[in-house]
């Protein structure tokens, strides 16, 4: 079945020859050996992970970690050059009514000339399928979901004359609308105001308190312990996963921030002592 | 004088107008709007290969020919995006000089004695497409307005069909491949509806219509509304009109001057950019005129983080 493992075809060394390691069918993310790279350098390298179901999950790293990548590469969206990752035991391809994804604000044009409504309309599309078109009952689901989100009033309001704040609650009510059980958010937090910061934790704790489970790019370290249950730190690697309390410490933020160079000759140890 | 033929080139000129203004403005939105400029250059190898191949001027080998091109534009174009780290504009640029210099030699080296004139592709020649006319029952129907007519009813089609998914793949291509919308197949039957709309237009009327009519209807439309099906039909209707004022302008304006008509192609290209204009001067909310004249500023800077909607 899983045919994506390439490592073998020269860009990168073989590694992780041996079978798979089981993993229960309910966990909601798992990632097995996953190397993504862009251009032929590396971005993510040999990620291995298992999320655990109903937690509010932060992804923690500096900049060019790969955070988005490894959000990109669960959803098909890049090639991986090796390894995989099953969505309830699943490829992503067999599992897309249960993942919602929230792409960063930044990777739309604004401009486009639709309303907050259609765009959160169009977490209906897979549901409705080819050639259906947006139905009353989906109309007022997006307006239910815009509503959650606390800005039904702006529903008919061209998505370029909305802050940065509200397009970002519209883009996690076009999440709400494709009723996923994992949600992955790439920087939701990024850039807005206080009052919508607080409206996406509520969101979140409230999927969370529905056993759903969120996997969120985060940027500011001094939110992580407050928001997070479970924190992954990233740096082209897994520098660590776990519970937020043992897993958020000095020392384990000093190896996922620590100096560029460092960070390089580990990389080429790395490459070192790779059997051939 | 106004005569049967000025009906004609009117109507096709409105057909060929609008077919070009629909898949515009997905074009428009999707920030590739120089692509309809490097298809229709790109165009001249196959059309050159083409007549190689068959030996003929025949339409349905040309058209063929050409509208392969114009996908092989659209993927080089891809490629070169991909592989040489180059913006899509830098792409293109690349592609279409490449592939129009290529069909220029085709033609200067293997076909140099046959009528297939750079010059005419260019310029078209929309004032003759009534003199060559099909018979469709008791009618002689011009085969401009038959071709272009077809091509308007295609893209209806096509567009009407994938309208959610064109809707959804232009804004967020990203969002349109998780949820099973292959961007990629809807990038390339827009590549396609474009090619032979490109095509078709230019064999009957000239490139220069085509190059405008793809963008400039539907970057009016643009300033005169915010949602996409108004866009969709006012891009229609800028481009209808373009077509009937540039042909009365190109019989009425020389005759201020002094001179005989002008040429109708360029005249109707020429009143869809006044027609731009008058919108951006005009426009209702976002007119450079209107905007002076109103007295409370856009009630929300998009830039701006201070939200205070938390109801």
């Amino acid at each position: 079945m899983h045919t994506e493992s390439l490592s073998g075809q020269g860009v990168f060394p073989a590694r992780n020859t041996e079978p798979r390691p089981e993993h229960p069918p309910e966990v909601p993310l798992a990632i097995h050996d996953l190397t993504v790279a862009y251009q032929r350098k590396p971005v993510l390298w040999d990620i291995e992970l298992n999320i655990p179901e109903g937690k509010l999950v932060g992804i923690v790293g500096p900049n060019g970690a790969g955070k988005s990548t490894l959000l990109k590469a669960c959803l098909d969206l890049v090639p991986r050059t090796s390894g995989w990752a099953h969505i309830y035991g699943v490829p992503y391809r067999k599992a897309r009514h249960r993942v919602a994804y929230v792409p960063q604000r930044e990777s739309v044009d604004w401009d486009f000339p639709v309303n907050a409504l259609d765009v959160v309309a169009m977490g209906s599309y897979r549901r409705l399928g080819w050639f259906r078109r947006v139905n009353a009952a989906e109309t007022k689901r997006a307006m239910e979901a815009l509503d959650q989100v606390g800005i039904a009033h702006l529903a008919h309001r061209q998505i370029s004359q909305l802050s940065g704040g509200q397009q970002q609650r519209v883009f996690l009510a076009r999440a709400l609308m494709q009723d996923a059980d994992l949600y992955l958010m790439d920087e939701p937090f990024a850039a807005v105001d206080a009052a919508t910061e607080q409206a996406i934790v509520d969101l979140l704790r409230r999927l969370s308190g529905e056993g759903k489970t969120c996997l969120v790019v985060h940027h500011d370290l001094a939110t992580v312990t407050s928001y997070f249950d479970w924190i992954v730190l990233i740096n082209m690697r897994v520098v660590a996963a776990g519970p937020t309390a043992e897993t958020f410490t000095r020392d384990n933020l000093q190896k996922t921030y620590g100096g560029k160079l460092s960070l390089l000759e580990k990389a080429a140890e790395a490459l070192r002592s790779t059997p051939r | 004088m106004w005569t049967s033929f000025d009906t004609w080139i009117v109507i096709v000129g409105m057909l060929c107008a609008v077919a070009c203004a629909l898949p515009g403005c997905f074009l428009v939105l999707r920030k590739m709007s120089m692509m309809g400029d490097a298809i229709s250059h790109a165009v001249l190898p196959g059309l050159a290969i083409a007549f190689l191949v068959t030996g003929t001027r025949a339409s349905v080998p040309m058209f063929l020919g050409a509208a392969l091109a114009g996908l092989l534009t659209a993927l080089f174009t891809q490629w070169i995006m991909r592989f040489g780290n180059v913006d899509r504009g830098a792409a293109m640029g690349i592609v279409f000089t490449t592939l129009f210099a290529i069909g220029l030699l085709l033609i200067r080296r293997a076909a140099d004695h046959v009528d297939l004139d750079p010059g005419c592709v260019l310029y078209g020649a929309i004032e003759l497409t009534p003199l060559d006319t099909v018979a469709l029952g008791r009618f002689d129907i011009p085969r401009a307005a038959l071709v272009n007519g077809g091509v308007l009813l295609a893209n209806l089609i096509v567009l009407t069909l994938f309208y959610k998914e064109f809707k959804l793949s232009s804004f967020d291509p990203d969002l349109a491949d998780t949820l099973g919308y292959s961007s990629q197949f809807l990038h390339y039957l827009l590549m396609t509806l474009v090619a032979v709309t490109t095509v078709a237009a230019f064999e009957s009327v000239g490139s220069i219509i085509v190059i405008a009519m793809l963008v400039v209807p539907p970057a009016t439309a643009l300033l005169l509304t915010h949602r996409l099906l108004p866009m969709l039909l006012i891009a229609s209707g800028a481009a209808i009109l373009a077509a009937v004022a540039g042909h009365l302008g190109a019989l009425v304006v020389p005759g201020w001057f002094g001179f005989e008509s002008t040429t109708s192609s360029g005249m109707i290209a020429l009143a869809s950019g006044l027609i731009f204009l008058l919108a951006w001067l005009f426009s209702p909310d976002q007119g450079i005129v209107m905007r002076r004249f109103r007295a409370a500023p856009v009630p929300i800077d998009p830039l701006s983080n201070t939200n205070t909607d938390t109801a």
